[in-house]
């Protein structure tokens, strides 16, 4: 018997008395074909959500069961591309249907006509194993692609293919399992978006991802397989640090969602990715990146799915030995196409209509991230930077409040710093990073041995700072006693000099860590030495007239990363400026 | 061939609901035809079965179960289009009001459009010309961007708004494909009369489209208007290759109807009682805004909003500020302060104003004068709320030179009033003049070369005397 629509609401439609589809089975609804999804089975109906506009559906239009989960193809092809949110490669479809995306396109995700040099590492009568590199390709001029035996196919190879050139679909393998069955493997394997690729087993974390940003790298670091999430109200900057991570940080691949955001956004990320050059590499970040757009207005439903896809992605590039961060840019939009479905099922609503579910959805999306040993025995990571756009920048709002139990960085970015210009806008006494102990090995070990001590000394002088200031609001700061207002001087330095950074500066858009070392180094060195002199009673304000204050705060723009040695000269100069008060 | 329905089964709020129907689709308009011979026009938002609910847009007032006879047209709400448009008024379902008769059209569009492919997106970069200071030189406007006005009752938002019509209108190369699309929602008489008369007097009516639902209209109509307005919008642009304005008042009066619809349909409210998809359908307005890759025109949108008591964090101008790119912000006690425009310039933002100025747009400068103009700014505030505790008499004189800076930032910078129109040069040389009335190492955003040029406390006084008068 056909399945036929029974009602339509919104995205939401259901079929009556059937029980022929599975619970989260893909499903092609009407006569427009449209792609949807099963996510409900009650006694007389099914409820299929539908990841198109579902404008111009009849009743009684034909729903067509495919069989499998909602899954998306893994294979060459997918860096340097742009996908929505159900990984149908945009440029594509732009070809395909004109500027403006219209229902039922299909278009495969990977292109079927490109052929790949591929070289082959087993042969005929080899046994393997699922997640076994089989074959490799050059995917971009970065990346070589190393693609694997699926995860739950193992036997002996009856047919193989030599070296070559191939599409991603075509059959290179024959393996044949225990249980005498045959199974076709070509570059590309289909995988479901909702279910974690299986690893073998997950390492400690200490490893840190380094984004080139001070105010994360020093102050609230985050590990090679761990999760942040950075909440902010509108314009307070979290578009712009999830991009200056993407540019810089030393992942080997970069996911970059944009869930439910600006479409002309997502331009200037594709604009930008392909001019800017990777200075590790020298090649285009682009060659490292893959994008998935689901912009605000394009169908909820899918909005809901981009996350996953970007994540199944994710994973597929960790399993074979790659680092990867996934920044989501952002998880609030994801959450709220959850309440929208939720609300059209009529679902008992918890918090601000958002759904019960909300945590664990929530949870099972950071927990995919991680440091794993792969069933490959290679080692690979998934980071997940997750924004968060709280309603009214207000941050005990359920998205955020839940998405703060499942991550371990938190840089809450604070509107008021962004309306001073303020860039990154991350707020220190807000922030956190539970990953420093599991770090410090490692900062101890690859940059300096007193990196942590230094880093707690600014942070001590910034909450020193915020405690002075609730003084000196009430009764200015003249009547603070110079050691007092030694603090603020200094306070400031870190601040201007340091947390502050200038995205759009050649040199100060990306520094190293040993210049953040060093300068560090160097404002501890001007705090201890003017210390000194304020013990000997010499006034604050002599000290700041020298202008050695100001010479600190610009280190940022004076000294290039090229020559970071130049730091050295300062421990000079603080000598001779204070030299010359006394 | 059209199909009737006789009469009908429920009449709720706004909702019609039938029985027996058949071949109805999603989304599909319907005529309703009542015993005295008039129609209305009504949109199919659900069905269950053979029951169809309909929302009817001019009201439900008078509907009997069996006065009407109902036909189901078979497509979407669809909009005439031309270029005719042009210098025409509709009313909020775009049927003309101005006695002119119906537009000839030369096709026909769904009014909800289509997502636009990122891909096909082309990045905004080209900068227009308002000659208002505060946003030319502090929130640049982008030809291609969204760029909302938060406001608030009796804020002057709208004479805001004519006034970048006026003054925009006549920048650029572009001038003879210039456009504006008017879409009121909810307005009153007066305001709709108001924008009426001045795009009159200023000479652009020939160039004026406007969508009119007066605050006594059906409020369904009102969900459709900003819709019919911006397909005319993309025709314009896309097809005929204009540089069209998108003016978009009242968005609150607008998300007001919508939860008003969405309650009596019963679903269930997120957050103040607007519905859970509330974000997504103001983006499906707001996103409309762009380029397409190798088209000519461009839409542009400014919509305008007011923050029920002033509170920017309800959802309306919150879920905006997401969508949009950027804001700008008028300040009430700037208004009361007798400071036009009162655009509260910390608060404001446009995001893409970092592509579109500076050397090849704007000036060179442009960039780091408005970056510490905002720096600079933000201390005032610091120093303002000090002096409200220990009395201004007691700062610091770098903190007194702030209350200076200040109050000239407003005066002059910022209020330049209704009929002052001033170039990018104008405005960033008052921004230098500004500047130069502070101490030269409070300027910290700036780099040392551009101060050495730029920073001249003698010629600030003289700029400043000039501004003062008006000039």
């Amino acid at each position: 018997m056909e399945n036929r629509i029974y009602s339509i609401n919104g995205p939401v439609v259901t079929v009556k008395d059937t029980s022929d589809f599975s619970m989260m089975e893909m499903v092609y609804v009407g006569n427009k074909r449209l792609l949807g999804e099963v996510i409900g089975i009650s006694k007389g109906k099914t409820t299929i959500q539908v990841y198109e506009s579902t404008t111009g559906l009849k009743p009684g239009e034909i729903v067509e069961g495919s069989g499998t989960l909602l899954s998306v193809t893994l294979g060459p092809g997918i860096l340097k591309n742009i996908f929505d949110g159900i990984e149908r490669p945009l440029k594509d479809l732009l070809e395909h249907d004109g500027a403006f995306i219209s229902e039922g396109q299909t278009v495969s995700a990977l292109d079927d006509t490109r052929k790949w040099d591929v070289e082959m590492l087993v042969k005929k009568g080899d046994k393997v194993i699922g997640g076994q590199i089989f074959a490799t390709c050059v995917e971009t001029p970065l990346i070589t692609h190393r693609s694997m035996i699926p995860p739950f196919v193992s036997g002996e190879v009856v047919e193989a293919k030599g070296n070559g050139s191939y599409t991603a679909y075509e059959t290179l393998l024959c393996v044949v399992d225990e249980n005498g069955e045959r199974h076709e493997v070509s570059l590309s394997q289909k995988w479901p978006i909702k279910k974690p690729r299986p690893i073998k087993n997950r390492k400690p974390i200490g490893i840190p991802l380094i984004t080139g940003q001070r105010v994360i790298d020093t102050t609230f670091p985050i590990a090679k397989g761990g999760a942040a999430a950075v909440p902010g109200g509108f314009g307070a900057g979290k578009t712009m640090l999830q991009h200056q991570i993407a540019k810089w940080c030393d992942a080997d691949i970069i996911v970059y969602v944009g869930c439910g955001e600006r479409g002309n956004e997502m331009t200037q990320v594709l604009e930008e990715f392909s001019e800017l050059i990777d200075p590790r590499t020298g090649k285009p970040l682009l060659d490292r990146t893959v994008l998935i757009a689901n912009t605000s207005n394009m169908p909820v439903a899918a909005r809901e799915a981009s996350i996953y896809t970007g994540i199944t992605l994710a994973e597929y590039y960790r399993d074979m030995g790659y680092h990867v961060a996934i920044m989501a840019d952002s998880t609030s939009r994801w959450a709220e196409a959850l309440r929208e479905i939720s609300g059209r099922l009529e679902e008992m609503p918890a918090e601000e209509g958002f759904p019960a579910y909300l945590p664990s959805r929530i949870a099972q999306f950071y927990e995919r991230a991680g440091y794993v040993e792969n069933i490959n025995e290679s080692e690979g990571s998934v980071t997940i930077i997750g924004a968060v756009s709280p309603q009214g920048g207000d941050f005990s709002e359920p998205v955020t409040q839940n998405t703060k139990r499942f991550v371990r960085s938190f840089w809450a970015l604070d509107k008021s710093l962004a309306y001073a210009r303020h860039y990154p806008s991350v707020n220190w006494n807000q922030s956190y990073s539970e990953y420093t102990d599991d770090l410090s090995d490692w900062y101890y070990k690859n940059v300096a041995r007193d990196y942590m001590q230094l880093r707690s000394e600014i942070i001590a002088i910034l909450h020193d700072e915020t405690e002075l200031m609730e003084i000196v609001k009430l009764i200015g700061s003249d009547v603070l006693p110079d050691d007092q207002k030694l603090t603020l001087e200094i306070a400031k330095v870190v601040r201007v000099g340091f947390l502050q950074q200038n995205a759009f500066h050649d040199d100060d858009t990306y520094v190293p860590l040993e210049k953040q070392y060093k300068m560090l180094k160097v404002i501890s060195y001007l705090y201890a030495s003017a210390k000194k002199l304020v013990a000997k009673h010499i006034p604050v304000s002599l000290i700041v007239k020298t202008g050695i204050f100001d010479d600190l705060i610009k280190i940022k723009y004076d000294v290039p990363n090229s020559n970071i040695a130049m730091l050295d000269t300062y421990f000079d100069k603080i000598d001779k400026a204070l030299a010359s008060i006394e | 061939m059209a199909k009737q329905l006789l009469g009908l089964s429920e009449v709720s709020g706004s909702l019609v609901v039938y029985n027996n129907v058949e071949d109805v689709s999603f989304e599909e308009v319907v005529n309703i035809e009542m015993a005295d011979g008039t129609t209305r026009t009504g949109r199919v938002v659900e069905i269950e079965g053979d029951k169809a609910v309909v929302q009817v847009f001019e009201g439900t007032m008078g509907l009997s179960k069996k006065n009407t006879k109902t036909k189901l047209l078979g497509h979407p709400v669809e909009i005439a289009l031309s270029k005719e448009v042009l210098g025409r008024t509709f009313n909020g379902s775009g049927r003309p009001i101005d006695g002119l008769g119906e537009v000839y059209a030369e096709k026909f569009a769904d009014i909800n459009g289509k997502p636009l492919n990122p891909v096909a997106r082309e990045y905004p970069k080209n900068y227009i010309l308002t000659g208002i200071s505060a946003i030319d030189g502090l929130n640049t406007l982008i030809r291609g961007q969204k760029l909302p006005i938060f406001s608030g009752s009796g804020l002057p938002h709208d004479k805001l708004a004519v006034q970048i019509v006026k003054q925009a209108q006549l920048s650029g190369d572009d001038d003879e494909n210039f456009a504006i699309v008017f879409g009121a929602m909810g307005v009153k008489n007066d305001v709709a009369d108001y924008f009426k008369r001045s795009f009159e007097e200023t000479g652009v009516m020939e160039k004026v489209c406007m969508f009119i639902n007066l605050s006594n209209d059906p409020i369904i109509e009102r969900t459709i208007t900003p819709r019919c307005a911006l397909t005319v919008a993309e025709y314009l642009a896309y097809e005929c290759d204009m540089h069209v304005l998108v003016i978009l008042t009242d968005m609150t009066s607008y998300c007001e109807a919508l939860r008003e619809f969405s309650s009596s349909k019963g679903e269930i409210p997120g957050r103040k009682g607007y519905p859970g998809y509330l974000y997504s359908d103001l983006a499906s307005l707001y996103e409309r805004a762009g380029i397409v890759k190798g088209a000519k025109g461009s839409v542009t949108q400014i919509p305008i909003l007011t923050m029920p008591n002033d509170d920017i964090t309800n959802p309306v101008p919150d879920l905006t500020g997401y969508i949009t790119e950027g804001q700008i912000v008028l300040d009430r006690n700037m208004h009361l302060n007798g400071i036009y425009p009162p655009i509260g310039s910390l608060q404001s933002l446009s995001r893409l104003m970092k592509d579109g100025i500076g050397e090849g747009y704007t000036r060179k400068d442009h960039k780091d004068v408005a970056n510490q103009l905002f720096a600079s700014y933000a201390k005032v505030i610091d120093a303002r709320s000090l002096a409200s505790v220990i009395g201004e008499d007691e700062l610091s004189d770098t903190d007194k030179r702030y209350i200076q800076f200040g109050k000239l930032f407003e005066e002059i910078f910022i209020g330049q009033g209704f009929n002052v129109k001033r170039s990018i040069n104008e405005t960033l040389n008052i921004g230098w003049a500004l500047l130069s009335t502070l101490p030269k190492e409070e300027l910290d955003r700036l780099d040392p070369e551009l101060i050495k040029q730029n920073y001249d406390p003698s010629h600030a006084e003289r700029t400043i005397a000039l501004a003062l008068k008006g000039e």
